[in-house]
């Protein structure tokens, strides 16, 4: 049976995780190939690197950053951040990402999803949505609206409708983040993951809001995701990746355990 | 050392698995081109993505051929994910006319709750091989895929391990030393890891020394 996948993420700028974290007994700590190296003996079952800088002269770094990441954790990466282009994707693929996310630019230009997608398949392709509550943080009754730039710009695009049409243009995943909820830790927006879920056939991966393990189960359990992404609760060694295993094992949730993950 | 080439034919990530090769301690080459192989121990077939750009791709570098001559050689050869697909006639994905080593077709994934099948699933052994040696009967591998090779009629020989995503499909061939695998041991940590070195001991031993006791006879 498919098991569902607890995901790391890392926010990369300039070559370094920033946020800060609490590896004090790693050489160092802001390096993401160790972190990544880290999370993935821990049992992380894919690794996310958000380029939250993107500079265009930075790319060679990030690139640099992807490629040292690949010889040394041997679970799946996906870069997000800044990729406008197949050639860029490429780029990026070729470096030892397995998959690219696209968020600002996919809204910018949805062909952008079409051609990379012919190009590396679907299965290389994330379309990454950051949503809003209309209503108000606490009222989904009014639906969600996507909004770009980390949350600064509204599109004035309903987040299902778009949803759809991203997955129509060819996106294999949606990384799913509420706005509201990111960085609070009031756990995820269920009803937006849900609604997603019960429109497309592809995985959605659900992130913002991760305070705890009980989270994650939600965020399965209510939401439909598959796949359940944090940050800092992992960063700052909250919880570890295999006590949220745990807590969401003994729910009854299929999850990859990896014998001797520090618990 | 035992040299292992993997053929780059521009799909993707080779990154990992030559590091994951590397690490299993062969002499990895990428080859682009069909004489940067003839030397080599062994042959790995990496891809993602549509049969029809990739097999397009290995035209345009005249790479289909020799490929085809190393297999009907009896030379070790690991296909993985899409590499293992190409191995069979054709695919339903776009229509393309793969490799033909094997009877049968790539095909849509059925009765799958969602599609890619993205993550780590269980891979259940229908006999034993020695590219599973020394791995857990319940470890886990990553997939990210929506088509799975198909045997044809009389070929269920070669179907080494299947794997459920709503209904079941192949997820491991081996025929003498051909062997594909549909999920990626590159990225599926120590047990991938595990298989690679396994695959890398097989192609020391001078290929399918394995296979070579089990090897069935197809009809094609």
């Amino acid at each position: 049976m498919l098991r569902v996948r607890v995901i790391p993420c890392l926010d990369v700028a300039n070559g370094r995780v920033v946020k800060g974290t609490r590896f004090v007994d790693l050489t160092d700590e802001g390096d993401p190939p160790t972190l990544a190296e880290r999370y993935a003996v821990d049992g992380a079952d894919e690794i996310v690197f958000l380029d939250i800088d993107a500079a265009p002269d930075g790319r060679g770094t990030l690139l640099e950053v992807v490629e040292r990441t690949a010889r040394r954790a041997f679970v799946p990466l996906t870069v997000g951040g800044g990729v406008r282009s197949v050639t860029e994707m490429h780029d990026v693929l070729r470096a030892g990402a397995d998959k690219v996310s696209f968020n600002t630019a996919a809204v910018r230009d949805p062909g952008l999803v079409r051609r990379c997608a012919r190009r590396f398949g679907s299965q290389a392709v994330v379309v990454a949505i950051d949503a809003h509550r209309r209503a108000g943080p606490d009222d989904p009754s009014g639906g969600w609206e996507v909004v770009v730039k980390g949350g600064r710009e509204a599109t004035g695009l309903d987040a299902l409708a778009w949803a759809e049409r991203a997955v129509a243009a060819g996106a294999g995943e949606l990384l799913v983040t509420s706005i509201d909820r990111d960085g609070t830790g009031a756990g995820f927006d269920t009803p937006l993951l849900r609604a997603i879920t019960d429109r497309v056939h592809v995985p959605v991966i659900a992130s913002g809001g991760a305070s705890g393990p009980d989270d994650f189960v939600a965020a399965v359990r209510d939401g439909g995701a598959s796949a359940v992404l944090a940050a800092s609760i992992f960063h700052r060694r909250r919880h570890s990746i295999a006590d949220v295993k745990a807590v969401m094992a003994a729910a009854g949730i299929p999850v990859r355990l990896v014998n001797g993950a520090a618990t | 050392m035992t040299r292992i080439a993997v053929v780059d034919y521009g799909a993707g990530n080779l990154v990992s698995i030559e590091q994951a090769l590397s690490a299993a301690g062969a002499e990895v080459v990428l080859a682009g081109r069909a004489d940067s192989f003839a030397d080599a121990d062994a042959l790995v077939v990496p891809g993602v993505g549509a049969a029809g750009p990739a097999m397009a791709r290995l035209r345009r570098r005249g790479l289909e051929a020799p490929i085809r001559a190393w297999i009907a050689a009896g030379r070790p050869f690991l296909g993985i994910c899409l590499g293992l697909q190409l191995l069979f006639e054709g695919s339903d994905e776009d229509g393309a006319v793969t490799l033909g080593v094997l009877p049968g077709r790539t095909v849509r994934l059925s009765d799958a709750p969602r599609l890619p099948h993205i993550g780590w699933n269980q891979v259940e052994r229908q006999r034993a091989h020695p590219l599973f040696a020394g791995i857990d009967e319940d470890a886990d591998f990553y997939f990210v895929h929506s088509y799975a090779a198909a045997p044809g009629p009389g070929a269920d020989a070669v179907i080494l391990a299947q794997t459920a995503h709503g209904g079941r499909f192949v997820s491991a061939i081996a025929r003498g030393s051909l062997a594909g695998v549909q999920f990626h041991p590159e990225r599926s940590g120590r047990d991938g890891l595990r298989l690679l070195a396994n695959f890398v001991g097989l192609a020391q031993a001078g290929g399918a020394a394995s296979g070579r006791t089990q090897a069935p006879v197809l009809a094609h």
